[in-house]
């Protein structure tokens, strides 16, 4: 099955820049284990949500807004998409995420097919 | 009743759960498996009445929802791909064979529902009703009944969380050994919280409510069974079996709350405290101690001794705090106070409790001043223990609890 997880980061948290991710030891495992296991089909990291911009259409009018299109205490900073067999894997994958483990949270969710 | 009639509430009983999960293992769609699990108990109660109760009621059964099942799926099966998926489920599948028939794989189908309805992805209200439609075969309605909320939420409910084990890919099956001590954990946790549901509904409560008490018994009886090399189920079953020893006491005949020191303890069930304390000791004699024996092991203690006083309030407290280390909850620590209050005196149990009330994660429990109030009574400070079930009335919830708190109060008013 595909899931996707959206990788969280509280709001005014660090934000590592891409050297220093590839610098740190909790990162690159997790990068070595599902590169060794080839289940990662595609993602991205992405920049911060203040950098978003919301688009919105109204009648004939777009609406822009500047920020994420809802304020909240985590911001979804990236996301990966895996191929598993069943929820269990996805869970054990997505509880050694480096974010999982520092303050932020993996929210998995099932592709639909 | 007749004979024929009664044999089928019988198997409704002991192999309904079994029906069901064999046919989700089969067809993996949980709604058409209970939906031919029903439709095989309809036709048990025509056929038996003709052809006889069969010698294994729980083989008739399933070969007949699964048959039932390939009819539903054959008659939906448009195209060729469907046809082939058909054809593999109806593989092997030959004339209804009481001799014949093999369960060996049955068992572990009961368990594989039992773990993936208690599933750690699934919110645990939808678990305990999931556990109940499923494996204990409970109608929607009658669950609705037992946790007091209308028909169509629970109805929601059951459908929201087998839509999900469908989009979210969670397994049918039992986990793998790295994974099963937890999720063991997990399906007991939901045993325990069933049975309590049906032991705080007392007072004038519907039937259904405490009828929780004996279906989670009877599942923790099956698990024990499916699973018995495992000590902490065991010791589950024990603990429900010896709460529900004392459970007809716990309230009189006007509905009031009667506490442990003032139950009757001649009217407890001897048989249930018996088998209780004989499941506890085989379970211990494992040596891998865990929070279900350590509780049953303090209910034992509670069960066993001829009075208040007679009870080894030394051994509870010890047990108390050996609980702690598997569950470091504020709660255990008040209970123990309770027992060191008993075992040494008032004044240290107090002591605990001024400790825990310090620390304030009990903050708005109408238990802590209750402990309080309960030292104080006994030490003579009686307007300080007034003060405190005044306290603890304020926050109080259960009626019958309330009426108890406020014949405390009376009594420590009127000294």
């Amino acid at each position: 099955m595909k899931y996707v997880f959206f990788i969280c980061t509280p709001v005014g948290g660090e934000e590592l820049s891409p050297e220093e991710i590839a610098d740190d030891p909790r990162f690159t495992s997790y990068i070595e284990e599902v590169r060794s296991r080839d289940v990662v089909k595609g993602g991205a990291r992405l920049r911060p949500s203040t950098d978003a911009t919301t688009v919105r259409v109204q009648g004939d009018e777009v609406l822009l807004s500047d920020g994420p299109f809802v304020e909240s205490k985590e911001y979804v900073a990236g996301f990966d998409i895996v191929e598993v067999a069943d929820l269990d894997e996805a869970i054990a994958l997505a509880s050694r995420h480096p974010a999982a483990l520092g303050g932020g949270s993996v929210e998995v969710r099932p592709v639909w097919e | 009743m007749n004979d024929v009639e009664e044999a089928v509430a019988a198997a409704f009983r002991e192999e309904w759960g079994q029906v069901v999960a064999t046919l989700i293992r089969v067809t993996g769609d949980w709604d058409l498996a209970e939906e031919c699990a029903q439709d095989a108990f309809a036709q048990a109660l025509d056929r038996w009445r003709c052809d006889g109760v069969p010698r294994r009621p729980g083989a008739w059964l399933t070969t007949t929802a699964r048959n039932r099942a390939l009819d539903v799926l054959r008659r939906e099966a448009v195209g060729a791909q469907k046809l082939r998926e058909v054809a593999v489920l109806a593989r092997g599948e030959g004339p209804y064979d009481p001799e014949h028939e093999d369960d060996s794989g049955v068992q572990d189908d009961r368990l594989r529902l039992i773990f993936t309805c208690c599933h750690p992805a699934l919110p645990i209200e939808a678990r305990v009703a999931l556990t109940l439609r499923t494996l204990a075969g409970l109608t929607t309605p009658e669950i609705a009944r037992a946790f007091l909320v209308p028909e169509t939420t629970m109805a929601q409910r059951l459908v929201r969380a087998k839509r999900k084990i469908r989009n979210a890919g969670i397994p049918y099956r039992v986990p793998p050994a790295h994974l099963l001590p937890e999720r063991t954990t997990g399906v007991l946790g939901v045993l325990y919280l069933l049975f309590n549901e049906g032991y705080a509904a007392t007072v004038g409560a519907d039937l259904v409510r405490t009828n929780l008490c004996a279906e989670a018994i009877r599942l923790a009886r099956v698990l024990t069974r499916l699973m018995p090399d495992e000590p902490e189920v065991l010791g589950l079953l024990a603990l429900l079996l010896l709460h529900d020893a004392r459970r007809g006491t716990r309230v009189d005949a006007a509905g009031e709350l009667v506490t442990l020191e003032d139950q009757d303890r001649t009217a407890w069930d001897r048989a249930s405290i018996d088998e209780g304390a004989a499941l506890l000791e085989t379970a211990l004699r494992r040596g891998r101690p865990g929070p279900y024996q350590i509780q049953a092991a303090i209910a034992a203690c509670h069960a066993t001794a001829a009075t208040t006083e007679d009870t080894d309030w030394a051994d509870i407290a010890a047990l108390y705090g050996e609980l702690e280390r598997f569950v470091p909850s504020a709660v255990v620590r008040l209970n123990r106070a309770v027992a060191v209050g008993m075992a040494e005196s008032p004044a240290a149990g107090l002591a605990l409790v001024a400790k825990l009330e310090r620390e304030g994660e009990l903050e708005g429990y109408h238990l802590l001043p209750a402990t309080r109030a309960d030292l104080l009574r006994r030490m003579g400070r009686t307007p300080e223990a007034a003060e405190a079930y005044a306290r603890a009335l304020e926050q109080v919830e259960n009626d019958a609890e309330r009426r108890f708190l406020e014949k405390r109060l009376a009594e420590c008013r009127s000294v």
